[in-house]
């Protein structure tokens, strides 16, 4: 039994299921309002929802269980008396150390916390970055959305921003430098391009399996890093497209990496046809994966937060849901995909609890 | 003072009792006085910037106010989520 946590513009949604066949609708919260993530701490087994109230603001909770009593978290605020209010808290992430605990939101912000989510603090040292002046926001915000922990290391983290690049510190947040060496920004004019901020990255991921590795989806580009963010490889070669939004990839093989590439023109998967693309060798070839996947009149808009996955190897699980409502699993590492349900509110995220 | 009436989660987050005694002068410091004296509400009415939530209505004796509106003694307020669709 596999249980999925999905975020949609009305609500959170708890699935059980069983992969390879529809799953159940077994718990809601948040009815109405947009959940734009939802994970589970495997390390406390509490359930984390950040939820963007249009009356009461974002907002992250917490429960011991999705059907139980949520309380809300302290702290995921922007110093007050300022300028800049907190819009959305875009993800979720569970650190290295026993309680430690990452959200990113926007306006770029990154919020800590040490006791397994309950109070938060903001990260100071990146709010009052004196380059922030130089980050621009993207359609979607100003976005912390990818935080990347090295296993076994708390002190060390990637974060993305849109759009404002990759960021690295080896210090647990006290010092931030940027990692964005190799990275083109086909939307800067060429002369700008080496010294550009503005880099709208969409979502990277590291290697659990090796933490020196990443992936990231960029918007126009998909590359590789291995040197731990510091510098990035094109890897798009082989792909019909170098545009999306989500990253996925097998823990266990870390020359592994899952993308869903979409259309340039409408971000809506090409051609009426979804297709997960897989590579294997790290970038160098990409083999795409159809079968149990629409093939016809399908134009999804699938989300960064939208793709998740559990196990590894051959029994890799993997998710994705659209802004259609539907999600789609594997049971088998991608090789073959069936619909675990559809008519869902649209999806914004997708997290296997 | 006036009297303030919450509703919905904002009662929820003190303790369920829905009215209250709150000083202040005007909308704007009412809601600050109120948030001071009741932590839990802090985030929940004004923004980090200080300004009311975009589908927050706050009503004195019935009719509409905006953040600036001057408050009397014993006015009746109320703290509503807008209305809302889609």
């Amino acid at each position: 039994m596999t249980t999925l946590l999905v975020g949609t513009r009305k609500g959170l949604f708890v699935l059980d299921g069983l992969p390879g066949s529809r799953f159940e609708v077994v718990g809601r919260a948040f009815v109405g309002e947009a959940v734009d993530y939802a994970m589970r701490d495997a390390r406390t087994g509490r359930v984390f929802a950040s939820v963007t109230s249009s009356f009461w603001g974002p907002r992250i909770w917490f429960a011991d269980d999705p059907a139980g009593e949520w309380q809300p978290a302290s702290g995921v605020s922007l110093p007050r008396g300022g300028n800049r209010a907190l819009k959305r808290i875009w993800v979720i992430t569970a650190g290295e150390d026993d309680a430690t605990m990452y959200a990113g939101g926007d306006p770029g912000v990154l919020f800590e916390s040490r006791d397994s989510g309950a109070t938060w603090e903001l990260n100071r040292t990146l709010w009052e970055h004196p380059t922030r002046p130089q980050w621009q926001s993207d359609s979607g915000g100003l976005s912390v959305h990818s935080i990347a922990t090295w296993p076994g290391e708390p002190d060390r983290l990637a974060i993305a921003i849109s759009a404002a690049g990759v960021w690295l510190t080896d210090d647990r947040g006290t010092t931030w430098r940027h990692g964005n060496r190799g990275i083109v920004p086909d939307y800067v004019p060429e002369e700008g391009r080496a010294s550009a901020l503005n880099l709208c990255v969409h979502h990277i991921e590291r290697s659990p399996a090796r933490p020196e590795r990443l992936f990231m989806q960029f918007h126009g580009g998909v590359y590789r890093s291995d040197d731990a963010g510091e510098s990035w490889t094109d890897i798009a070669a082989g792909l019909p497209s170098d545009f999306g939004f989500p990253v996925g990839l097998d823990p266990a093989d870390p020359d592994s990496a899952y993308v869903i590439p979409v259309s340039t023109a409408d971000r809506l998967t090409p051609a009426g046809r979804v297709g997960v693309w897989e590579t294997r060798d790290a970038g160098s070839t990409w083999t795409e994966r159809t079968d149990g996947l629409p093939q016809s009149d399908a134009y999804l808009s699938i989300l960064r937060q939208s793709f998740a996955q559990t196990g590894d190897g051959r029994s890799l699980e993997l998710y994705f849901g659209a802004t259609s409502g539907d999600i789609f699993g594997s049971a088998d590492a991608g090789t073959s995909w069936f619909c675990v349900a559809t008519r869902l509110p649209s999806v914004a995220s997708v997290r296997v609890s | 003072m006036a009297i303030v009436t919450l509703r919905g989660p904002l009662q929820k987050l003190v303790g369920d009792r829905d009215n209250r005694q709150v000083d202040g002068a005007t909308v704007d410091e009412l809601i600050h006085e109120l948030e001071r004296t009741n932590p839990p509400l802090e985030g929940w009415i004004l923004d980090e910037t200080g300004v009311i939530r975009k589908h927050i209505n706050v009503f004195v004796n019935g009719e509409r106010v905006k953040q600036d509106a001057p408050v009397g003694a014993d006015d009746k307020i109320e703290i509503l989520p807008a209305i809302s669709g889609g």
